[in-house]
C-alpha cells in the first residue's frame, strides 16, 4: 500500500464525516420547521400555556436552536438517541435490536443476490446479444420493474398461502433458534433480491462490455484463451470499481430502503421501526431513524470509493 | 503440431505459412442504408518460409492487418474469412473450427500489437501475462517459462530483467513495454510472430532501439515473422520480403532489396519516393510577425515546468517547425501562443503587438489572424455539421458573412484545398481521413489568418496523403503569404516544410536557426540523435546507426 491509496482513504473518509454533520444539521433543521413542538406533542389536548411553559423549561425547548442542537449532536456521538415520546423507551437501545435485524435480512439478501447477479452479468456477457443474454436482462428487467409491495405480495400469496413453505409474516424475536429465523426471513430475502438485482447485473454487463473494448481483450484471445477465462481474468478484474459501487449503491438500498418489504412482512427492522414512528409523529425517533440511515449510507458509499482506489493498480502501486 | 517443430535455437527449414487465395469480407452497416458486404482482402496468395521474415506494407485500409491476423484464425470487429485456405505447418487452420484456434494462438503464433501500452491488462503484473500464454498451453512449468521470460528480457535489452516482471504495465514506459510485449511473444517459443505496427507508436529515437532489439530476437530465435507496417524504410531493415498491400490486393512481392531499389509499380514507386518533397528554404526576413521571449510555463500550478525560457520568431509567410520527441512541450509551445496555457513569465508579440497571455483578453482580430489545425481532423469537427457549416463559421463569425456570399466564399475556399463545392453538403464522416485534414484547414484559412499553428497535422495520415497535405499547405503559403508554426515529431517531413527550426528537448529550445544551418554539422549530441534515429530507406542503415550513436536516447 504507497502512501496515495492512504492519503484518498483519509479523504474519503474525513469528507464522509463532514457530509454526516452536514446530514444531521439538515435532519435536525427539518424538524425544526415542522409546526408545533415536542412539549406540544407530548402534552397533546391537556396542554395549558402554564404546562406547555414548563415542560418547555424543562426540556430546554427555550433554548436557541444552535444550542440545542449542539446538544442533540453531543448525546448522539456519546451513544444517546434521546428517548421515544410515544412509549418512553431509551432510542439507542431500541434501535440496536431493530438495525440487527434489518442487517441481518439484509446480509442474507446480499450473500444471494451479489454473487448472483455477478455471475449473471458475466453469462449475459458471454452470450452477449444472444438469447441467453436477452433471457436474463429481460427477467431481471421485470423483476425490478414490478414495485416491491407486488413481489412481496405475489411471494406471500404463492410460498405462504398456496404451498405453505415458508411463513407469511415474519416476525422473529431474540432468542429464535437460527434455523427458524432463516425460514422467516426466506420471504423478505428473496423479494430483497428480486428488486436489488437487476441493477447490479446490468451494470455488471456493462461495465464488462466496456473493458471487452480494449485491446488487452484482444491480446488475451489472441493468447488462445477461452472466451469465458478471457472475461473472468482479464475483462472482469478492470470493470470491478464500477461494479463495486453499484453493488454498494443496492447494499445501501437493502438496508435504508427495506421500509416497504419490512411492512408487508412485518419484519421487526428500521423500517417499520421508521414509519411506525412516523405515524405517531415521534420526532425523535424519527431524527435518530434518519442519521443512522444517513451513517449507512454514506459509510457504504466511502466503501465504495475505497473499494475503487484501491482496485486500481495505478494508485496501489505507484510509479 | 509438436513432432514439426524443430528445437529453438537452430535454424528451420521448410515452408511455415502459405495462404492461398484468402478473401476476407466484413458487413458494414452505413446510416440509413441496408447492410451491405464489403470485401476487405481480395484473394490475396503468400508464402512464408520457416525462420523468415515477411514485410506486408500499405497504408490504411490496405488489408494488411487483417491478413496478418488471419494466419491466426482471427477477425477484428466482426470481420469474417469467406475463401481459401491458411496452411500452418501443413495443415489448414481454416478447417480447425473454434477448438483449434484456441490451440495455435499463444503457442504457434503469437501477436504483437501496435500499442503495447493498451494492448497489456493493467491490471496484471507483466510476468503473469508474459508467461500465461505458455502455461495455457502447457508447454512448460512455472518456474521454466519465468525463466525464459527474464532470458528474454535480457536479449531485449530491458532494464532489471530479473525484477521487471513484477512491475505492473504503468510503471513501465512505452519503448520498454514494446519489447516486453515481444518478450511475450517470443515466450511460447512460437514458430510465427505476427508483428502489427509494433513501433509505429513510438518515438523515433526509441523506435531504433526497439527495432534492433526485434531484429535481433528474430535472428536468435529463428522465429518466422509477419512484419506489418505503413513505413517502408522500416520494414527494409528488418524483413527478407517485403508484400505490397493496396485495397485488400497484392501489388507487388519481392525481395526486400528489389522492393526498394527497382520497384516495378508505380504504388510502390511512389511509396520509395514519398519523403522527397523539394522545399527551397526562403531567406530569412528581418521582422519577425510572432516573437516568442523567454517563455516559461508549468502545470499544476507551476509546480511540473513544461517550458523553459524558451524564444523563437515565426517570419511573415514563413514556416517555423518545432520539432522535438514526446514530452519535449513543443504542444505546450502551442497551447502558450494560443493563450490556452498563460506562461509563467515571458511575452508574446503577434504582428507588432503584445498579445495578452490569456485567451479571455485577446481582442476578436487576435483570435481571428492565429489559427489552428490539429492532429486529429475527425475529433477537431462537429460531426453534425455539413462541410459547408464548418467552413462557414468562421465567415460568419469573423466577417459577418451570410447566405450568398458565405456560400460563394465556402466554394472558393473548398476550391483552394483542391475539393470542389460538391463537398459542402457532405459530413465528416462521409470523407477520407486527408479530405477531412483539408475541411480542417479550408476552416483556418477561411478567418485569413496571419498565422496558422498546425499541431502535427500529418502524422495520423498515411505517408501518400501526408504528403498530400504538405504539398497543399506550401502552395497555400505561396498564394495567401500565411505562416507556419509546424510542430512535429517527423524530421522527414521538416526538410519538406520548413525554412527556420527550433529543435525541442525537455522543454528547451536546444537548436534554433535557418533549416540548412540546424542540418548541417556540427551537431548537439540530441540534434544528432534525432537525425540519426529516422528511418532511411536503405538496408543496413539500422546496424550503421546503432554504431554511430553519441548518446542512448531516454527510452520513452
Amino acid at each position: 500500500m504507497g502512501s496515495p491509496v492512504l492519503r484518498l482513504v483519509a479523504q474519503r473518509i474525513a469528507l464522509g464525516i463532514l457530509l454526516l454533520l452536514a446530514v444531521s444539521v439538515l435532519i435536525f433543521a427539518g424538524t425544526q420547521i415542522l409546526p408545533g413542538d415536542v412539549a406540544q406533542a407530548i402534552l397533546g389536548q391537556s396542554a395549558t400555556p402554564e404546562s406547555l411553559a414548563n415542560l418547555r423549561e424543562q426540556l430546554g425547548l427555550n433554548d436557541p436552536a444552535y444550542v440545542r442542537y449542539f446538544r442533540w449532536l453531543g448525546g448522539v456521538v456519546t451513544g444517546d438517541l434521546g428517548t421515544a415520546m410515544s412509549s418512553g423507551q431509551d432510542i439507542a437501545t431500541s434501535i440496536k435490536g431493530r438495525l440487527w435485524n434489518t442487517l441481518f435480512l439484509a446480509f442474507w439478501a446480499a450473500i444471494v443476490a451479489i454473487p448472483l447477479a455477478v455471475i449473471l452479468g458475466l453469462i449475459a456477457v458471454r452470450y452477449r446479444n444472444g438469447w441467453v443474454d436477452k433471457l436474463i436482462s429481460g427477467l431481471a428487467l421485470a423483476s425490478a420493474s414490478f414495485p416491491e409491495f407486488f413481489i412481496g405480495y405475489v411471494l406471500v400469496y404463492f410460498f405462504a398461502v398456496k404451498w405453505q413453505i415458508f411463513p407469511g409474516i415474519s416476525t422473529v424475536y431474540d432468542s429464535m433458534p437460527f434455523g427458524e429465523r432463516m425460514q422467516a426471513i426466506a420471504l423478505p430475502a428473496t423479494a430483497l433480491t428480486l428488486v436489488v438485482l437487476a441493477h447490479m447485473m446490468r451494470m455488471t454487463r456493462a461495465a464488462i462490455l466496456n473493458v471487452m473494448q480494449s485491446a488487452y481483450v484482444e491480446t488475451a484471445e489472441l493468447k488462445g484463451l477461452s472466451a469465458f477465462n478471457v472475461i473472468r481474468k482479464h475483462a472482469f478484474p478492470n470493470a470491478i470499481a464500477p461494479i463495486i459501487s453499484v453493488v454498494m449503491l443496492n447494499l445501501a438500498y437493502l438496508i435504508v430502503g427495506v421500509v416497504v418489504v419490512e411492512v408487508i412482512f412485518v419484519y421487526p427492522g428500521m423500517g417499520q421501526y421508521l414509519v411506525d414512528h412516523v405515524t405517531k409523529r415521534d420526532v425523535p425517533v424519527v431524527q435518530a431513524v434518519g442519521l443512522v440511515f444517513a451513517a449507512v449510507y454514506i459509510s457504504l458509499n466511502i466503501i465504495a470509493d475505497i473499494g475503487a482506489i484501491v482496485a486500481n493498480p495505478r494508485l496501489r502501486h505507484p510509479k | 503440431m509438436a513432432d514439426t517443430k524443430a528445437k529453438p535455437g537452430q535454424p528451420k527449414q521448410g515452408l511455415l505459412l502459405d495462404i492461398r487465395n484468402l478473401r476476407i469480407e466484413a458487413t458494414v452497416y452505413p446510416p440509413g442504408e441496408p447492410p451491405k458486404n464489403i470485401v476487405l482482402v481480395h484473394d490475396v496468395s503468400l508464402t512464408l518460409e520457416k525462420g523468415k521474415v515477411l514485410g506486408l506494407i500499405g497504408e490504411s485500409g490496405a488489408g494488411k492487418s487483417t491478413i496478418g491476423l488471419s494466419s491466426m484464425g482471427y477477425g477484428r470487429g466482426g470481420v469474417r474469412i469467406t475463401g481459401g485456405e491458411v496452411l500452418l505447418n501443413g495443415r489448414d487452420i481454416l478447417k480447425g473450427g473454434k477448438e483449434g484456434f484456441r490451440k495455435l494462438r499463444g503457442r504457434e503464433v503469437c501477436y504483437v500489437a501496435q500499442s503495447a501500452a493498451a494492448a497489456f491488462n493493467p491490471a496484471h503484473r507483466l510476468m503473469d501475462q508474459v508467461v500465461e500464454a505458455t502455461l495455457l498451453h502447457g508447454t512448460a512449468t512455472r518456474a521454466e517459462a519465468e525463466k525464459r521470460a527474464v532470458a528474454l528480457f535480457k536479449k531485449l535489452s530491458l532494464p532489471n530483467p530479473e525484477t521487471i516482471g513484477e512491475r505492473f504495465p504503468h510503471q513501465v514506459s512505452g519503448g520498454q513495454l514494446q519489447r516486453v510485449m515481444t518478450a511475450m511473444a517470443l515466450c511460447s517459443e512460437p514458430d510465427l510472430i505476427v508483428f502489427d505496427e509494433p513501433t509505429t507508436a513510438l518515438d523515433v529515437t526509441t523506435q531504433i532501439d526497439v527495432l534492433a532489439a526485434i531484429k535481433e530476437a528474430i535472428r536468435d530465435t529463428h522465429v518466422a515473422a509477419l512484419y506489418i507496417t505503413h513505413d517502408l524504410a522500416v520494414v527494409a531493415q528488418v524483413s527478407d520480403e517485403i508484400m505490397v498491400l493496396r485495397d485488400g490486393k497484392k501489388v507487388e512481392h519481392g525481395e526486400t532489396r528489389r522492393i526498394i531499389e527497382a520497384p516495378r509499380t508505380d504504388y510502390t514507386k511512389a511509396l520509395v519516393s514519398v519523403r522527397s518533397i523539394e522545399h527551397e528554404e526562403k531567406e530569412l526576413t528581418p521582422t519577425a510577425l510572432l516573437s516568442v521571449r523567454g517563455a516559461t510555463a508549468a502545470y499544476g500550478g507551476g509546480v511540473v515546468k513544461v517550458l523553459q525560457n524558451v524564444s523563437v520568431d515565426v517570419r511573415p509567410g514563413q514556416t517555423l517547425a518545432v520539432v522535438g520527441e514526446s514530452g519535449s512541450g513543443k504542444s505546450t509551445l502551442a497551447r502558450v501562443v494560443t493563450g490556452l496555457l498563460p506562461p509563467i513569465s515571458g511575452s508574446i508579440t503577434f504582428a507588432g503587438r503584445t498579445l495578452a497571455p490569456r485567451l479571455a483578453a485577446r481582442s476578436k482580430d487576435d483570435l481571428r489572424e492565429l489559427q489552428m489545425i490539429y492532429q486529429m481532423a475527425d475529433v477537431a469537427m462537429n460531426p453534425r455539421q455539413p462541410v459547408g457549416t464548418i467552413i462557414g463559421r468562421p465567415l460568419e463569425f469573423y466577417f459577418g458573412m451570410r447566405g450568398r456570399e458565405r456560400d460563394h466564399r465556402v466554394a472558393e475556399l473548398l476550391d483552394e484545398i483542391e475539393m470542389g463545392k460538391g463537398f459542402m453538403d457532405r459530413y465528416p464522416a462521409e470523407l477520407s481521413g486527408g479530405q477531412k485534414q483539408r475541411v480542417c484547414i479550408a476552416r483556418a484559412l477561411a478567418a485569413k489568418p496571419k498565422l496558422i499553428i498546425c499541431d502535427e497535422v500529418t502524422s495520423a495520415l498515411d505517408p501518400l496523403v501526408a504528403n498530400g497535405i504538405l504539398k497543399l499547405l506550401l502552395n497555400l503559403q505561396q498564394h495567401e503569404k500565411v505562416a507556419y508554426l509546424f510542430i512535429t515529431h517527423d524530421l522527414a517531413t521538416v526538410k519538406s516544410i520548413a525554412d527556420s527550426i527550433a529543435v525541442m528537448y525537455r522543454g528547451e529550445v536546444v537548436r534554433y536557426g535557418a533549416k540548412s544551418k540546424v542540418l548541417t554539422p556540427p551537431f548537439d549530441a540530441y540534434t544528432d540523435l534525432l537525425l540519426s534515429s529516422v528511418p532511411e530507406m536503405e538496408i543496413g542503415w539500422l546496424e550503421k546507426a546503432i554504431k554511430g550513436r553519441r548518446i542512448e536516447s531516454g527510452g520513452h
